[in-house]
């Protein structure tokens, strides 16, 4: 349950048709996103929710062939409108991939590299204060306080991924999204990751895909079922665990045939 | 509702269910013996309601060993988590029930024959009440059927009023006749113990309507008798 419930959401989506060339994938989903709270993204692999988890920070510009309709508002702005900027789109909002991909630069740089290109410091003091920022918020600064020049893929990947939190956040966006960011870790790794999601959650819009029902029951406050590109269900997630209201839904989480 | 595609889960929520029916089948027994033996002085069969308890008992824990392993192995959601979390329940009230019917055949033991009470003679007839009780809602409970446990949850209210009516009985008698005072106690207890019965019978009853529909039985509705002494 989020602890203060948003009046608005931050993220509002209104039927939204996303195509691969003439193959329609995500057909006519609506849905609002809360602000301060996880959304967790479930559903079977190809059901298309990485192509609609794409639609909020117009990623799905640069996939060739891809095309969206529909509504997609950031605090009531329509992403897609004329003179929209796709790289403020994308300052505003953060993401961060299933397979650990930090540059091949420096830890510190890593994570200097966002500010450093939208411009976001003024001087090398400014800089640090953010790099060392965004590391404590992504819980890796005491693990690497000492060697932030070291290069980034010298880290374990359960840091690596974290790294690339710490990156996403250094841009100061109000929306991470996540494509399945545990499913290369390790328990230990995992759950790491699951408690920053959760700390994180105090100050980000956070959407999560995950093939895992225990981590969306564990991080997430709000869940959407997706299949073949429809929305199914899309609710609290103690009621999708508990009393899903679609039988797909339910033959889906409880490991049934559909 | 279709298979699991781990077939073996499956299986292990169905033995749990068949496991569960027949501890249910054995203290519905234990209740109509233990009656029985009670107001027959018969004592053979008070000890095998006795010795019976040990059964339930046994089967209760292995069902609670079975439901761990399955809660961390098997990590159940949805409408599986709800039938795991209901037999939990189910078997912890079957237990109790046991529990319960071997109080009421010991009293067998204490009892003399010769200081007898009239209104003994109503016991059997609330323990086939109750026991009729058990026996609708563990049928609700093999059938999936929420309508079911809910008429046997307004039932319960019967109970209650048999329940007031024994109490009150017993209670004139060892007022008219100081004689009857020792077999009337235990009368009283063996009628709180068959109303105590009937309430895990509603609990039961409650389980099952969650597990089958995922909402909760409105507590409100139901009838319900103040009882005597309680
Ligand atoms: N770049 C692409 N070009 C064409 N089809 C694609 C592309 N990316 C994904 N698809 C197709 O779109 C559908 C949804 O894919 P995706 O959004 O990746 O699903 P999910 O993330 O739920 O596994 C799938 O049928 C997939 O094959
Ligand atoms: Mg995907």
């Amino acid at each position: 349950m989020s602890d203060q419930p948003s009046v608005s959401p931050k993220v509002s989506c209104k039927g939204v048709d996303v195509f691969y060339g003439d193959q329609q994938v995500i057909h006519n989903v609506s849905m609002d996103i809360a602000d301060r709270a996880v959304t967790a993204f479930i559903g079977p692999s190809g059901c298309g929710k990485s192509t609609f988890l794409r639609c909020i920070n117009r990623m799905n510009d640069t996939i060739e062939g891809a095309r969206v309709e529909g509504l997609v508002e950031i605090d009531g702005e329509n992403v897609n409108a004329q003179g929209i900027d796709p790289v403020t789109i994308r300052s505003r909002v953060g993401m961060v991939f299933q397979k650990p991909n930090p540059f091949p630069k420096s830890i510190y740089d890593n994570v200097a590299y966002g500010p450093r290109i939208h411009g976001l410091v003024r001087d090398q003091m400014d800089l640090d204060e953010i790099v060392e920022r965004s590391l404590v918020r992504a819980g890796l600064w005491d693990e690497v306080s000492d060697r932030l020049d070291s290069p980034g893929t010298s880290l374990s990947s359960g840091q690596q991924q974290r790294l690339c939190i710490a990156r996403a956040i250094a841009v100061g966006p109000e929306i991470i999204l996540m494509d399945e960011p545990c499913s290369a870790l390790d328990p230990i790794a995992t759950a790491r990751i699951e408690a920053l999601i959760d700390d994180l959650r105090q100050r980000f819009c956070i959407v999560v895909i995950t093939h895992s029902m225990q981590q969306a029951a564990r991080v997430s406050q709000t869940t959407a079922f997706f299949h073949d590109g429809r929305l199914i269900e899309h609710g609290e997630t103690e009621m999708i665990f508990t009393n899903p209201a679609d039988t797909r839904t339910q033959d889906y989480i409880t490991g049934r045939f559909g | 509702m279709s298979d699991h595609i781990v077939s073996a889960f499956s299986g292990e929520l169905e033995g749990l269910s068949a496991d569960l029916l027949r501890m249910g089948g054995l203290t519905e027994a234990m209740i109509t013996d233990a009656c029985s033996a009670v107001t027959t002085s018969n004592r053979p069969l008070a000890k095998t309601v006795v010795e019976q308890d040990k059964t339930v008992d046994a089967l209760e824990a292995d069902i609670e060993k079975r439901i761990t392993r399955l809660l961390a192995l098997r990590q159940p959601l949805a409408s599986d988590l709800r039938t795991v979390l209901a037999a939990f329940k189910v078997s912890s009230d079957l237990e109790r029930i046991g529990d319960l019917s071997k109080n009421i055949a010991r009293r067998t033991l204490d009892l003399d024959p010769a200081e007898s009470i009239e209104s003994l003679k109503g016991v059997p007839r609330m323990g086939r009440a109750v026991s009729l009780q058990l026996q609708a809602v563990l049928d609700a409970y093999s059938r999936n059927d929420a309508e079911q446990a809910k008429r046997v949850w307004a039932a319960d209210d019967d109970i209650d009023q048999h329940y007031n009516s024994l109490f009150r009985e017993t209670l004139t008698y060892m007022m008219e006749d100081p004689r009857t005072i020792s077999a009337g106690a235990h009368l009283m207890f063996i009628a709180k113990n068959l109303e105590r019965i009937g309430d895990h019978c509603t609990n039961i009853a409650e389980v099952i309507f969650y597990q089958v529909t995922g909402e909760y039985m409105p507590a409100d509705e139901r009838p319900k008798t103040p009882l005597i002494g309680a």
